[in-house]
């Protein structure tokens, strides 16, 4: 292989990170001193919660729970997973933010990292006194900045404001200023963490072009972060996915999201979902779907022009009259494509089951993978709703091709999106 | 580009070394202390009336109080300086070594939200805040001589010119003081922070230990002089006093033990410091 004597930018061997769940420490001395002193006394420690079971106290959370992880010279690497996987976690390691509990981690050249907008920005000073300011703090000195700082301003499309104070900016103009100066750093490494998400979309363009280049022209190492899967692709070669704390895929960039997202929505004809954790606004404990099977396909493959046959299973507390329902279906990279709802309610019964089956016209779909995300509620005699219950992507299927599809040619959802109409009819 | 890359290497480990005090990174990163000491200035004063009139009329209010309160209505001697000129003297110093200790107490806390998002040396922080100190009492002093050459021409005090050489050595010591009590004192707030709201109150209790407002002469208490002594505080500042004012007296023993106290509480500081850098965002 050639990879074995390409020059390494980051390795990182057995690295974890713990946290302590709760209050960190009595978060007063007083309160550290007392548990201290009844330790010592081998008495029980007067701030530990009363009916609090006592091996829950200090119990720890492994944010990070052993990576190992290679990155090369001048490859452009994503890095996606679910929140909480430990990506942040994993770039601030990385940043020097904070140290890792275990393991090593060596850098081969200086970091820029960009993990949020603006950073080290101060409002009252201008955008010339914070380049200055970013760029120091960033590693470079002022020699270095004076050569860069035309190439910053013209980048970063604020030349009119840059003697105003960063104040008086908008978000748009701070992240691109912030951009600008971490990308003309003379570092080996970049690292971004969702930095684009603010940014228009021609600049957003610009910044991944210039990411890119940075990748293969100047052999920079560049790290991202999104969960914009589109812009994965765009810049990324290798990707790999965390879920858990741990590396669980670590490869090629189409492959990865798939993972990603297998790892994120359950498939299968058959979903236990009474234990999938709900949104603050689906906090409703009255109602729970407790299950979802789909009824004409085995393996979550459907072809382009079918439908869907499903079930769900509710429980009830209480019972409701007029309990509407909704499907919003998304694209594989998290993007809505459409939703679709019942024009008819149903009531739900506290005292039997209820299973409300449907089917859900998925016919308009072009190949790929999507998921949805089911929502129901209900709606009072005044006309507001209440969300009863939902869950968000909670079933990943995919829709296959059919010959003759599209003229035997493959759909490119890049140019031409995820819904198709009924083909074009010649008319005299 | 390959040695380049070694040049920069990084090694990160759970492991600390207590004593690697990492002074020389820090001096890699002298533009950004710099950057930082100009800051503290531009932003001080922005959007204020007077802008950096201020500088000048803090001290002077001040000790127009002290000149008030401990020379008037307490009527404690100075050994013959006019009040005046004793108490903006003894503002200037303690002035300068009191915001080196509090700007740096709070050093972890009021930088937290550029420390969680990027390294650089923390250390540069501190040290950027002594300097703005050093600016500070600069201007201060520019004050301090107006009032100084009136009274020298009209004959009432006599400076000892040759000892203004040893100024910056005052400045040395008891801004090195400041940054070490002061960041050990930001190291143990990132956990628990009680400690910020017993500084201001310490540090004016100290005030009163070290003769600021009152000369040394004027103590005959044998326990209050043994404070006074034991203080390191006292020694630089009766030097500088005695390098200003002409008065006061100078003990070899008390600044050589001002000194070991300084380098002591510096290293401590320091190496503190650098262990709760490391993770002090975790508890922040």
């Amino acid at each position: 292989m050639e990879n074995t004597n390409r020059e390494i930018a980051i390795k990182m061997t057995g690295v974890k990170k713990k946290y302590r769940l709760g209050q960190i420490g009595g978060g007063t001395l007083q309160a550290d001193l007392q548990s201290w002193w009844a330790k010592l006394r081998g008495k029980e420690d007067p701030n530990s919660k009363i009916g609090q079971e006592q091996r829950l106290v200090g119990q720890t959370f492994m944010a990070l729970n052993g990576i190992d992880l290679t990155i090369y010279k001048g490859e452009a690497v994503g890095i996606i997973g679910t929140n909480g996987a430990g990506k942040s976690t994993l770039l601030k390691l990385l940043s020097r933010v904070t140290a890792p509990t275990e393991g090593e981690i060596d850098i081969y050249g200086r970091i820029a990292s960009m993990l949020e907008v603006g950073t080290g920005f101060s409002p009252e000073m201008t955008g010339r006194e914070n380049v200055y300011m970013n760029g120091a703090i960033l590693g470079m000195t002022k020699a270095e900045i004076d050569a860069k700082m035309e190439d910053i301003i013209e980048f970063s499309e604020v030349r009119d404001f840059i003697d105003t104070p960063v104040k008086r900016y908008s978000s748009g103009m701070y992240v691109k200023l912030a951009f600008s100066v971490a990308a003309h750093l003379d570092s080996e490494i970049m690292i971004m963490d969702e930095v684009l998400a603010v940014g228009d979309m021609a600049f957003q363009r610009k910044c991944l072009t210039k990411m890119k280049e940075a990748a293969t022209q100047q052999g920079r190492t560049v790290l991202y972060v999104s969960h914009n899967m589109n812009t994965i692709r765009q810049l990324c070669e290798r990707c790999i996915v965390l879920d858990k704390g741990r590396v669980i895929f670590e490869g090629d960039v189409e492959e990865a999201i798939g993972v990603y997202l297998g790892s994120h929505s359950k498939s299968g004809s058959f979903l236990s979902l009474e234990t999938l954790p709900r949104d603050q606004e689906f906090n409703n404990p009255s109602v729970n779907m407790t299950a979802f099977s789909i009824h004409n396909s085995e393996d979550s493959i459907f072809t382009v022009g079918s439908t869907m046959d499903c079930s769900f299973v509710i429980n009830s507390s209480c019972n409701i009259e007029k309990t509407y329902c909704r499907i919003i279906i998304k694209s594989a990279d998290g993007l809505p494509v459409t939703m679709t709802t019942a024009s008819d309610s149903f009531p739900l019964r506290s005292d039997s089951k209820n299973t409300i089956k449907m089917r859900v016209d998925i016919s308009s779909l072009v190949p790929g993978r999507y998921t949805i995300s089911p929502v129901f509620y209900e709606l009072n005699e005044f006309g507001g709703y209440n969300n009863l219950d939902g869950l968000k992507e909670m079933y990943c299927f995919e829709v296959a091709t059919v010959p003759g599809f599209n003229n035997n040619m493959e759909w490119q959802t890049n140019f031409w999106g995820h819904f198709c109409v009924n083909p074009i009819q010649f008319v005299e | 580009m390959s040695n380049e890359a070694q040049q920069y290497h990084t090694h990160i480990t759970s492991e600390h070394k207590w004593f690697d005090l990492k002074l020389k990174e820090v001096w890699q990163y002298k533009d950004l202390i710099v950057l930082f000491t100009k800051r503290s200035f531009v932003l001080k004063y922005k959007q204020t009336v007077l802008g950096p009139a201020w500088l000048f009329l803090n001290p002077i209010m001040t000790s127009l109080i002290y000149t008030f309160v401990f020379g008037g209505i307490a009527g404690i001697e100075t050994d013959g300086v006019p009040q005046i000129l004793f108490y903006l003297g003894g503002n200037a110093i303690w002035t300068f070594f009191s915001t080196c200790l509090t700007s740096n107490a709070n050093a972890f806390i009021a930088n937290s939200a550029v420390f969680g998002k990027v390294y650089f040396p923390r250390l540069t922080t501190p040290v950027s805040n002594v300097l703005s100190s050093v600016v500070q009492f600069g201007i201060q002093m520019i004050l301090v001589l107006a009032f100084l050459i009136y009274y020298v021409a009209t004959g009432a005090v006599h400076p000892n010119w040759l000892s203004w050489l040893l100024i910056p050595v005052v400045l040395l010591n008891l801004g090195i003081m400041g940054l070490g009590c002061g960041i050990i004192i930001s190291s143990l707030t990132t956990k628990y922070r009680d400690l910020s709201i017993l500084v201001s109150f310490g540090v004016s209790l100290w005030m009163y230990a070290t003769p600021i407002v009152y000369p040394i002469s004027q103590i005959d208490n044998e326990l209050f002089r043994t404070i006074l002594m034991i203080n390191p505080a006292t020694a630089p500042i009766e030097l500088f006093r005695y390098a200003l004012l002409g008065q006061g007296t100078i003990s070899i023993p008390s600044l050589i033990f001002s000194w070991v106290f300084t380098i002591a509480v510096a290293v401590l500081g320091i190496m503190v410091f650098n262990k709760v850098e490391k993770t002090f965002m975790d508890t922040v």
